[in-house]
């Protein structure tokens, strides 16, 4: 300060001078600031209210907190203390990806169709159009663990059920993004096969599929990345997969299985986002 | 009929449709190629995960009649002949619908300050140092990665049965998953303001704050809006494991198969999350609005 203090002064007077004359574009009043102050005093008001409500105290928190340390300590170094328990641990894994793979394949089959109805441009009529899309609404709002205790009823206990859940769950997901996909095609290569005397399926087939089966597959490559993730926990229900042993292995406090296991989860999502990433731009650069 | 285009003589027709023929084989060779790969893929995925049709087939009944039982009270009538019959539980269910709500709310924003404080860091235009950056973004991929109900789980062991481990866990997927939007929005922003700011004197928190933040905060928001409505989805499931809401009730009454109690909270749940998917999309749109015309 005491270096430049000429140079200060001056800047400070002229600033004040500049202030002086002009205060309202330098100075934005209290009003502007009100309603971005009012949502942000509001959000954080209940936020402490739900913080008290959810019964939740800092000595809860730091107690707590004292405990994961423990575990966190407990669960170095990974270890599944025998080749066969990796080689249970492999299956499990090979179970999850068998579930994810025919869970998005089947969502992907089934959703095909829905997509199609829930298409402004392919389905014309307005209720169907409309019945369409909150039916998906409504699969889409259920959970995926919450279709495999469905399903769990349905045809019992294992893996077939966590498939069944996965595609459940997605086809809600499928049929919106796929008609948003149709919707979004060109429409002149449909006229092209219609002016030509194709029929209204001639027009889907030729017309609109070349267009959006590129879509379809990048969308379809990147919900077996995302259903991965939900076959990992899928066994907590009973429903087979990775997630079973690790729901054992942590109620039976077996820290160093948990982590393991949960490293075996991290790779193999790691690399199946690498793979299907490869793909995608393989799939949608050779047709673009 | 008049033939309007001119066909070349055979012999040199031969070579072009020879090559035609070729690359049509080509394609096709490549295709079923393909079929058969995704075909093997799929019997052995089909023999992991014990896919049985004929099972399935025979008992295709019991997912039918399983929404015929779902819909029928105690008594054998139908759900909608006594609405308060059905909704016996109403209090109690909204009081956890609410708390799983609330689980969900907490859960956004701890996990939204998280990821815009871990977002500077993890970003190439304002952290330097390649170390920090790579530290950080490991962390928020950990965390985006591992699913919130393991988180769940472990944490309900750590903090025991209640909305905290809950909120932990789905705070902590948030922080990963919103980690890694923040810091592609605060990638793009505009540098200008920023040097603006750093060549005053501003500390790095006073650029953060004068120069970056007014630039993606409504992005940000926009972003942390449509994780809320991710998160209270996961937050009906998450009392599966004992982590608080309706999740609790909800597995308790499908595994003792108290059937109208079951549609009755899946009905709650379902028109709750619509609420909240319809009001936040709105949100989101006023927002895109507010932010475009600048």
């Amino acid at each position: 300060m005491n270096r430049s203090g000429g140079l200060h002064e001056t800047l400070v007077t002229q600033g004040l001078e500049l202030f002086a004359r002009d205060p309202d574009v330098l100075k934005p009043g209290l009003r502007q600031k009100i309603p971005l102050l009012a949502l942000g005093t509001a959000a954080a008001g209940v936020y402490f209210a739900a913080l008290m409500a959810l019964d939740i105290s800092p000595s809860n928190i730091i107690s707590g907190l004292g405990r994961l340390t423990n575990i966190a300590v407990l669960m170095f170094p990974p270890n599944p203390e025998s080749w066969a328990r990796v080689l249970l641990y492999l299956g499990a894994l090979g179970q999850t990806l068998a579930i994810a793979f025919i869970g998005t394949l089947l969502g992907a089959i089934l959703g095909c169709p829905f997509g199609f109805l829930a298409a402004r441009n392919v389905v014309a009529n307005r209720l169907i159009h409309f019945l369409s899309r909150r039916c998906l609404d409504t699969v889409r709002s259920v959970d995926t663990l919450i279709w495999a205790l469905i399903w769990i009823n349905v045809v019992g206990l294992g893996p077939f059920a966590g498939a069944l859940a996965i595609m459940s769950s997605d086809l809600g997901a499928y049929g919106k993004l796929f008609s948003e996909a149709i919707e979004a095609a060109d429409r002149k290569p449909v006229d092209g096969v219609l002016s030509a005397g194709g029929s209204r399926l001639h027009a889907i087939r030729f017309g609109m599929l070349p267009q959006v089966l590129p879509v379809f597959a990048s969308q379809i490559l990147y919900f077996f990345e995302s259903n991965t993730r939900s076959a990992t926990i899928i066994g907590i229900v009973g429903a087979g997969g990775i997630g079973l042993q690790l729901f054992e292995q942590i109620r039976v406090l077996e820290w160093q299985q948990v982590s393991f296991l949960i490293l075996m989860v991290l790779i193999t999502v790691a690399a199946i986002d690498w793979t299907s990433q490869r793909l995608r731009t393989a799939i949608i650069g050779q047709r673009a | 009929m008049t033939r309007l285009v001119s066909v070349p003589p055979a012999a040199q027709l031969a070579p072009l449709i020879h090559n035609y023929s070729e690359a049509a084989a080509a394609k096709r060779r490549q295709l079923a190629l393909g079929l058969a790969v995704a075909a093997a893929v799929l019997l052995v995925s089909a023999v992991g995960a014990e896919v049985q049709p004929v099972t399935l087939w025979n008992k295709i009944g019991n997912f039918t009649s399983y929404f015929d039982r779902l819909l029928k009270l105690d008594n054998g009538a139908r759900v909608w002949t006594d609405p308060y019959e059905w909704f016996w539980g109403l209090a109690r269910w909204s009081r956890l619908l609410g708390e799983t709500l609330l689980i969900a709310y907490v859960a956004t924003i701890t996990g939204a300050v998280g990821a815009f404080v871990a977002a500077a860091p993890a970003s190439r235009n304002l952290m330097r140092h390649a170390s920090v950056r790579f530290a950080v973004r490991r962390c928020l991929e950990f965390c985006r990665t591992v699913p919130d109900i393991v988180f769940a789980l472990i944490f309900v062991a750590a903090f025991g049965l209640g909305a905290l481990p809950g909120i932990l866990a789905v705070a902590l997927h948030t922080t990963g998953t919103l980690g890694k939007l923040f810091t592609e929005v605060v990638e793009n922003i505009d540098m200008g303001p920023v040097e603006g700011v750093a060549s005053t004197g501003g500390s790095g928190l006073a650029q953060v704050r004068f120069a970056v933040t007014p630039q993606v905060l409504s992005n940000l928001v926009s972003y942390a809006l449509l994780r809320f409505e991710i998160n209270v989805r996961g937050a009906t499931v998450i009392g599966f494991v004992g982590a608080g809401g309706i999740g609790q009730d909800l597995i308790v009454a499908i595994r003792k198969f108290y059937y109208s109690d079951v549609s009755a909270m899946l009905l709650m749940i379902i028109a709750t999350v619509m609420i909240i998917d319809m009001i936040s999309a709105r949100l989101r749109h006023r927002l895109l609005a507010m932010e475009n015309p600048q």
